[in-house]
């Protein structure tokens, strides 16, 4: 239907974009592959030249690297089972008649849109600090002894922050699913007689699954990459207690100044990325010709 | 006797939901609460806190100490900064693919989709040099080219998904009456676009006003954002709760209050209008 006129305004409409994402896509991760093979440290500029791939070899023998990678894989899988379960259980909670709805709803979904910064922060000063915290302060009134969550539970500690910012996330949009259940669909099936569990089996879960699925697509891209809670909260630590690949990746280029080896590890991090994203670019294409 | 017991099951479904709703949203109430109480009052526990006086001196201190409004500029600058721009090109790439559909459209919205995968990490060194060699680090400007490219697959998706809402017949019917492609732009999509375009800029705002790998790596002071500025709390001799309370509550209130009309909008951006 379009002319061949319109065809070639469309393509110079478009192409603004593409050349600038294809050149933000390939000249930085171009220069991170090429850094990743040269020994460069920026503090010592007499080092120099071509370094096989000894910089990889470094990275993944770092027994820092196990760490971080069991690190990033447990705070991704523990937020998820948080806010998957959690945001099921109050997106059927929500969809229930209650008188205030939307004001809930507020309640719900406002931690997602703190600032990343601010919610470790409180977190970690307000509720968790061992002397002035608020769960501090629960303990001694009950007579326990208070309890250093970020020196001993580093990393749970974080997976809560990070949880408590991804629960509205979830809960909004299988509250969204939820509401777009064809509702003469569910009356349909009370009249011909079945019970609310067989319709919680048969209509909401089939539909439940998909945006489940969404949720759980999407939240891991981000949480592969958590990095500000990280850093404000424990630097990491104690030791590389709470330290992901983000984190490692950023110590090792920015804190040691070490450019080479830096560079291959954000190169594993792509690579550990586009394995998760294979699966959510089929997921959202799929959906797509729906 | 059915009514009654659907009255009852609905109180409780209230109370619990009220509950939990209110647990969830505490940690932003009592950073609220603590802002108004002074630095002393802040850490005796939390009855005596709510016991004594209130006061704003803690509002007053934070910007008495530091250049907070600054930084609030800063973050009001590149938030709306990069999202103008990510609609300047966004937008006619978008109404191409939503009306002059070419076979490699889908293609090509899913390659633009997937740079958003790409893990920031993977970029941070070469980004940092030449940030550093072109004497970007800690401006607005470069953190606004920035965060520009990052949210841009986001924008160019959003509004995709609205435009294609928008019956192709009305500009062909326009096409026929013999308007130009600019007047067709003009008078006919651009107003029946409005409502996406603004649900596109609230969700853009909201993402880019809170993203904090770019904002840590690339600022430090003059050109620093809240969340920089937030993050300068974390050292041992950041911690005033009052301050930080106060600092905080301004931080997030604007955003807070936008994120609440953007509802429907988030899960739609954010899902890449999978769910809708």
């Amino acid at each position: 239907m379009a002319t061949k006129a319109s065809r070639t305004a469309a393509r110079a409409m478009v192409s603004p974009a593409v050349i600038l994402l294809l050149g933000w896509m390939i000249v930085p991760l171009a220069m991170t592959l090429y850094f990743s093979f040269l020994r460069y440290n920026l503090l010592n500029p007499t080092q120099g030249g071509f370094a096989g791939f000894d910089n990889y070899y470094y990275f993944l023998t770092n027994p820092a690297f196990f760490q971080a990678l069991t690190n990033t894989l447990t705070l991704v899988l523990g937020v998820l089972v948080i806010t998957v379960f959690g945001g099921i259980g109050l997106a059927l909670l929500l969809d229930q008649p209650i008188w205030g709805q939307g004001v809930v709803r507020v309640l719900v979904i406002a931690p997602f849109f703190v600032m990343p910064t601010v919610s470790a922060l409180v977190w970690k000063n307000m509720f968790m600090n061992p002397v002035n915290g608020m769960f501090a302060h629960m303990a001694k009134a009950m007579g326990l002894q208070p309890y250093d969550f970020l020196a001993h539970a580093p990393l749970a500690s974080i997976i809560v922050i990070v949880a408590w910012q991804w629960l509205p996330f979830s809960t909004l949009i299988l509250l969204t699913a939820l509401q777009s259940l064809d509702r003469e669909q569910q009356e349909a099936a009370e009249m011909d007689g079945a019970s609310v569990f067989n319709r919680f089996v048969y209509l909401t879960v089939p539909h439940l699954t998909r945006a489940v699925t969404v949720v759980i697509l999407i939240q891991t891209i981000f949480l592969l990459s958590v990095f500000a809670e990280i850093l404000v909260t424990t630097n990491g630590g104690p030791g590389t207690a709470s330290t992901n690949i983000s984190y490692l990746v950023y110590a090792q280029s920015l804190l040691n100044y070490d450019v080479g080896g830096g560079s291959a590890g954000g190169i594993i991090a792509v690579i550990l990325a586009n394995i998760v994203a294979f699966f959510v670019m089929r997921m959202i294409g799929k959906n797509l010709d729906a | 006797m059915a009514r009654k017991t659907t009255q009852t099951r609905k109180a409780l479904t209230t109370v619990a939901a009220w509950s939990i709703g209110f647990l969830i949203f505490f940690p932003i109430l009592w950073t609220v609460l603590m802002s108004f109480h002074s630095e002393g009052d802040a850490i005796k526990g939390p009855f005596a806190m709510l016991a004594s006086p209130w006061t704003f001196e803690s509002y007053g201190e934070v910007q008495h100490r530091s250049n907070y409004a600054l930084h609030f500029w800063n973050s009001v600058v590149i938030s709306f900064g990069s999202t103008l721009a990510a609609l300047v090109i966004a937008i006619p790439a978008a109404w191409a693919m939503a009306f002059v559909p070419g076979r490699r459209t889908k293609d090509l919205l899913m390659w633009m989709l997937s740079t958003k995968m790409m893990p920031s990490v993977g970029v941070l060194i070469p980004m940092y040099l030449m940030f550093r060699d072109f004497g970007l680090l800690d401006t607005r400007s470069g953190l606004v080219a920035v965060l520009t490219l990052i949210n841009l697959p986001i924008v160019v998706w959003m509004l995709y998904t609205y435009f294609k809402e928008i019956p192709g017949e009305i500009l062909e019917a326009a096409r026929m009456d013999g308007a130009s492609l600019r007047s067709e732009i003009l008078h006919v999509l651009t107003p029946m676009a409005v409502p996406g375009i603004a649900s596109t800029v609230l969700l853009n705002v909201i993402l880019a006003w809170n993203e904090a790998f770019w904002t840590l790596q690339l600022t430090t002071s003059d050109a620093a954002p809240l969340t920089q500025f937030i993050a300068s709390y974390s050292s041992p001799e950041g911690l005033f709760y009052a301050k930080l309370s106060a600092a905080s509550t301004m931080a997030i209130a604007p955003i807070l209050i936008l994120g609440w009309f953007s509802q429907k909008q988030l899960v739609r951006g954010l899902t890449f209008g999978a769910v809708k």
